[in-house]
């Protein structure tokens, strides 16, 4: 199968997924106890029967849930994902307003954890019994143990109050000045310790993964035909070994990219980093089903595209999959 | 001697740490090979043979192995305690090397054009298109058909025996001076390991580059080698010249691996009806005895055997055998 045939394929599985993902958010949030009408009425000081009645029947509440459903399916079809009461703004515009910062978050934290994850799982391979090794080990126990939120207050700590190097949240300075690359600077300083945060379970993970994957390959065959060549152990480490060690690495981290979008959501929280994890927070409060909903969906969505760039990678890197 | 040997090893100990105790793998391994030379080395699973190649390679797993007293030159150099940046020229270099298993020898993820163009680009000093050019043109020495397509495949995309052939064109791309081929049709079909035999064969008689052959195949050896050497529990018990050796075993081990044989012609005598065999297995290496490691599955035994081991000795110019019986015929 060419390339083209498998991605329109994953591309279909991806959008029935989709709309599986959607009926059931749906369902699940009109099922759950209180709505928005509860959620205005609270915010008004209480209301009666017929002002209650009155906004379910503006919102359509009152109308039948498969009806609800149909609507809100056909909607989204044209990526419309209704209006935020609590906003009073499209949630589309929301959420495209709050998505870049998740994103930045989720995809440098993940960098981060691959390369130095996979630089370190390589470290420790060369010297099973090494000290690196022993970090490693120590360090997956500590980034296993620890959860999310601690570990960022941990951090917070240690470099916001004793050693003030970090702004204590957010994500820029609130005084600007400068141009493109300024703005750019302050981002990456605002993004450091909650993007070390997010890493560091998924650091443990992939540098234990890799170590361990290393040291199945490196009894390989084709390992001690390489050092018979005359290559460098360095070589052939990270050329010949690492390649074929990267597959469970990949496999893992695509799997993973859903726990660390959740993870996002906590972190955002300790940090608070304006992105997506932030917003769905203050709609939950809020019973903003729309902008919830929608968040899911967004969500579900990137997950989705990760796990067909995940298997598009993983073709790329051996060549068995690309003909089986 | 005409010229003095391109490799040579000379008492050659390599000694392995187990949880049994130490494990004397090889013990007092004496060996040359001459340019233009095949040398075989022949013996039963586990009696050092493949450890033998290690050794001249450098590529002993240590821990737990380690070369413990001896010496290999190629050439004038000696490859024992050699700086590994020093040894790491030589490997694929001077000495080039096939191991067993053609179908996992070769890295899955990379094309076999890329493999064996690796190995040139790493020893001398050409261009990336230069290289690949080589690759193609030894593709074509080892007779693969459609070289250029065939360096764009990956090594799943291949049959053993087309692998095996990629083995060997990456081992004589640096035009090695030594080639050591450590059980190369092993792991291939009757009709392949033929096919191979005959490539090796007119590969040698091209290059001039010096073989170490390493196999169970008594009959490839018969029909290869210039000399040949018997192993047994990290010993040689037997060298010399393949057509004296076959016709005139002095070792009884190498009358039983003769006797194995099922058409081998060379010894007539030993050929009885039914296909022999040699009774019992290797012993564990950590437990040998005083006496001939042998002695236990020799149908030749004497007193002697079972309390003092025997060293090499000559029984007729260039034919050396290790056993008791064969030196007390003799004298």
């Amino acid at each position: 199968m060419g390339l083209g045939q498998i991605l329109a394929k994953r591309v279909g599985y991806g959008l029935v997924l989709l709309i599986a993902v959607l009926i059931l958010n749906f369902t699940l949030i009109t099922v759950a106890p209180g709505d928005v009408a509860d959620s205005i009425a609270g915010d008004m000081g209480g209301a009666d029967a017929t002002v209650m009645a009155e906004i379910r029947e503006r919102y359509g509440l009152d109308k039948p849930f498969l009806l609800q459903l149909w609507a809100y399916v056909s909607k989204v079809a044209f990526l419309d994902l209704g209006y935020s009461y609590f906003y009073n703004t499209p949630v589309t515009t929301l959420i495209l307003e709050k998505l870049p910062a998740t994103l930045l978050l989720v995809f440098s934290s993940q960098i981060l954890a691959i390369t130095v994850g996979t630089l370190l799982g390589v470290m420790a391979a060369r010297k099973p019994n090494g000290f690196v090794s022993m970090c490693v080990t120590f360090l997956s126990l500590f980034g296993f143990a620890a959860p999310v939120f601690w570990s960022g207050i941990l951090l917070i700590i240690a470099f916001v109050s004793i050693f003030p190097i970090f702004p204590v949240g957010g994500m820029s300075s609130a005084i600007m000045e400068g141009g493109f690359f300024a703005r750019a600077v302050d981002i990456a300083y605002h993004l450091f310790l909650p993007m070390v945060t997010l890493a560091s379970i998924y650091l443990a993970l992939y540098s234990r993964l890799t170590r361990a994957s290393m040291l199945e390959v490196l009894g390989s065959d084709y390992v001690r035909t390489a050092r018979a060549k005359g290559l460098a152990e360095n070589k052939v480490f990270y050329k010949h070994a690492l390649k074929n060690s990267l597959g469970p690495l990949v496999t893992v981290a695509g799997l993973q990219f859903s726990a660390v979008m959740s993870g996002a959501v906590v972190v955002e929280a300790v940090f608070n980093w304006p992105g997506l994890g932030t917003l769905a927070l203050q709609s939950i409060l809020a019973r903003d089903t729309p902008t919830i909903m929608g968040i899911l969906f967004f969500s579900s969505f990137v997950v989705i595209i990760v796990n067909i760039v995940t298997d598009i990678v993983l073709r790329l890197i051996d060549p068995r999959i690309r003909s089986s | 001697m005409t010229a003095g040997p391109l490799l040579s090893v000379t008492d050659l100990v390599v000694d392995f740490k187990t949880r049994a105790g130490n494990a004397r793998v090889l013990d007092h391994i004496s060996l040359d090979v001459k340019e233009g030379e095949i040398l075989g080395i022949v013996g039963e699973s586990g009696c050092g043979k493949s450890m033998t190649a290690l050794s001249i390679m450098g590529l002993v797993p240590n821990p737990p192995g380690k070369i413990t007293s001896g010496s290999i030159k190629l050439g004038d150099q000696e490859l024992v305690d050699m700086d590994i940046e020093a040894l790491r020229k030589i490997r694929g270099k001077e000495i080039g090397m096939i191991f067993q298993e053609p179908m996992t020898s070769l890295n899955p993820v990379f094309t076999v054009g890329e493999q064996i163009a690796e190995s040139v680009r790493l020893h001398e000093n050409v261009g990336a298109k230069a290289a690949h050019a080589r690759a193609v043109e030894m593709l074509k020495a080892v007779e693969i058909p459609e070289p250029e397509a065939r360096a764009h495949a990956y090594p799943h995309q291949l049959s053993g025996g087309m692998r095996q052939r990629v083995m060997i064109a990456m081992a004589l791309s640096c035009r090695p001076r030594v080639l050591i081929a450590d059980e190369p049709t092993t792991a291939l079909d009757t009709t392949v390991q033929a096919q191979i035999f005959d490539l090796l064969q007119n590969l040698q008689d091209e290059t001039g580059t010096a073989i170490v052959l390493i196999t169970h195949d008594m009959g490839a050896i018969a029909e290869l080698a210039d000399t040949v050497a018997v192993m047994y529990a990290g010993k040689i018990v037997e060298k010399g010249k393949v057509d004296r050796v076959l016709s005139h075993p002095d070792h009884p081990y190498t009358k039983g691996l003769i006797a194995c044989v099922p058409h081998l012609s060379a010894n007539p005598a030993a050929i009885s009806e039914r296909l022999m065999e040699i009774p019992g297995v290797v012993p564990a290496l950590t437990d040998l005895g005083t006496g001939c490691a042998f002695a236990p599955r020799c149908s030749e035994v004497i007193t002697k055997c079972r309390t003092d081991s025997p060293r090499l000795f000559e029984t007729q110019p260039e034919h050396k055998a290790a056993c008791w019986v064969a030196q007390k015929e003799m004298t």
